[in-house]
């Protein structure tokens, strides 16, 4: 009997000695503590959509178009997705946008240091890829991953370079590359491009496959754009080119029933 | 920088294609091992060390972390002279920090990467230098002039022909009573297609062997010098005319 009178509430609704600390809204799962941002996984939110990859004799293409998406919306339509490392090595990412600068700007940095030691060495694509694998596997150890799909693609030692690294840390190299829905829609053709060259595509006929295959994806994805920028790496160093654009041909919309 | 010179000698040369080191390991009574003198460091980067064994372990340490932290990022090999200005950042901190010492320990370093092969001295003083060739430790000073001499066959030698001359030059630093033996010996070779091997032990004697071949129809040459305070160790020496020790003529080390 005297262990209940102890065990009365302090005031109605207030904490009662000896129990758990039981306090308004404890159970309540709309209320978010502040650490919960930080041990959540995040959310993108500015995004790119998919970029190709693909190794020609000589070198490598990339391809992204220059939309920044805003969930359905296509808000930044004038966004860079590729950057060049140095002169052996440029990436691009799918994925949020924010993390792409983060990535950039990190990278950036590493090449001002290795120009500052100015002793005659500097990253190679592998190296590049290397890094960016560590980085990405070890940020969604965290729990705190950056939301990207990166392509790193280079031409190093008579060699060409092509890897593909995943926000969870999957990291590969492949003649060709594709994120997003790339994955499903041009990486069949790019596959078939190589296969019927066998493994010997020429600098024409990969930059032909990869401007049919961003045509391909203006059609079919709905969060692409028609604006894009194609980059090339060989000996000769690298060449990011102006935006340009598919020609599209709309025709098969005469046949089309039911969106009149 | 005097534990280095009381240190037993080591020496360090290269070619086009190819570094080798090889050192004397002393005992300090017959009860005891000779004390090992190479280390690896990893596969394209071997040490060799005089002076404070202990500051060496600490500071090949340092290098091994260094060397397989790089390749964990960057999964290529850690190229010798940023190793090397590493070592030299970290050792500079305790030459002018109150209450700390210098490392006492001259590191050479023998590594090759991308840009071919490297000798590297480092000293206690945190300086290092990119040599050709070098040898530090007691007694070097007529291992380096044996060095100066034969400096440009060095580029074209087969890694035996330099361990050759390694040795050769090793043992101008031998007090007369003393010679090369599989027990006093090491040898490490890293190079062009060659990951990093040290020979320790009976493994030394390959290379012992070519020497032997050589001795035969080698001139012994003159020692041109001697150290402070070791008058008549060395055979054919002149002692000094005045009584007083000749300056040392040892790399100077700016402190």
């Amino acid at each position: 009997v005297i262990m209940a009178d102890l065990m009365q509430p302090f005031w109605q609704g207030g904490p009662s000695p000896g129990l758990f600390y039981e306090y308004p809204g404890k159970w309540s799962s709309d209320v978010a503590s502040p650490s919960d941002a930080r041990n959540r996984t995040s959310q993108p939110t500015v995004t790119g959509t998919s970029v190709l990859g693909l190794k020609f004799t000589g070198g490598v293409i990339i391809a992204a178009d220059t939309l920044g998406s805003y969930g359905s919306m296509a808000r930044f339509r004038n966004v860079s997705r590729v950057m060049k490392v140095n002169d052996s090595t440029i990436l691009s990412a799918a994925g949020d946008y924010a993390d792409f600068q983060f990535i950039k700007a990190e990278i950036e940095q590493m090449v001002i240091d290795e120009e500052v030691l100015n002793d005659g060495f500097f990253m190679s694509p592998g190296a590049v890829h290397s890094w960016m694998t560590r980085m990405l596997y070890h940020r969604r150890s965290k729990f705190d991953p950056l939301w990207n799909s990166v392509t790193v693609a280079g031409f190093y030692n008579g060699e060409s370079f092509l890897g593909s690294v995943d926000k969870i840390g999957i990291a590969f190299k492949s003649a060709s590359v594709a994120s997003g829905f790339g994955a499903y829609l041009a990486q069949p053709l790019m596959r078939k491009a190589i296969e019927d060259n066998g493994d010997n595509l020429s600098y024409e006929k990969a930059r032909h496959v990869i401007e049919e295959c961003l045509k391909v994806l203006y059609y079919r994805d709905a969060r692409s754009y028609n604006r894009y920028e194609i980059a090339v790496v060989t000996k000769d160093g690298v060449k990011i080119e102006k935006p340009s654009s598919s020609k599209p041909d709309w025709n098969v919309a005469n046949v089309v029933r039911g969106f009149e | 920088m005097e534990a280095v010179k009381q240190g037993s000698a080591t020496i360090g040369l290269k070619s086009k294609t190819h570094a080798v080191l090889v050192a004397l390991k002393r005992a300090q009574s017959d009860l005891i091992a000779h004390q090992k003198k190479i280390e690896k460091i990893s596969p394209h980067i071997g040490i060799s060390i005089s002076g404070l064994t202990s500051d060496a372990r600490s500071l090949g340490n340092y290098m091994r972390s260094e060397c397989m932290h790089h390749e964990f990022l960057f999964n290529t090999r850690l190229p010798v002279s940023r190793l090397v200005a590493a070592v030299g950042d970290k050792t500079q901190t305790p030459t002018q920090r109150y209450g700390r010492r210098p490392f006492g320990v001259g590191i050479l370093v023998a590594g090759f990467d991308e840009k071919g092969p490297h000798i590297y001295q480092t000293c206690p003083s945190a300086n290092y230098y990119n040599c050709k060739a070098m040898a530090i430790g007691s007694r070097s000073q007529s291992a380096r002039t044996y060095l100066e001499r034969h400096l440009n066959e060095f580029a074209d030698c087969t890694p035996e022909e330099l361990v050759r001359h390694g040795l050769t030059a090793l043992r101008e630093t031998l007090p007369s009573e003393q010679e090369l033996s599989v027990k006093n010996c090491s040898v490490a070779v890293v190079g062009e297609g060659q990951d990093l091997v040290a020979y320790e032990d009976e493994q030394v004697s390959i290379f012992l062997d070519l020497l032997e071949e050589k001795r035969s129809s080698r001139n012994v040459p003159a020692p041109q010098q001697q150290e402070a305070g070791q008058v008549g160790e060395l055979p054919g020496l002149v002692p000094p005319v005045s009584g007083q020790p000749r300056e040392d003529e040892e790399q100077p080390m700016d402190m």
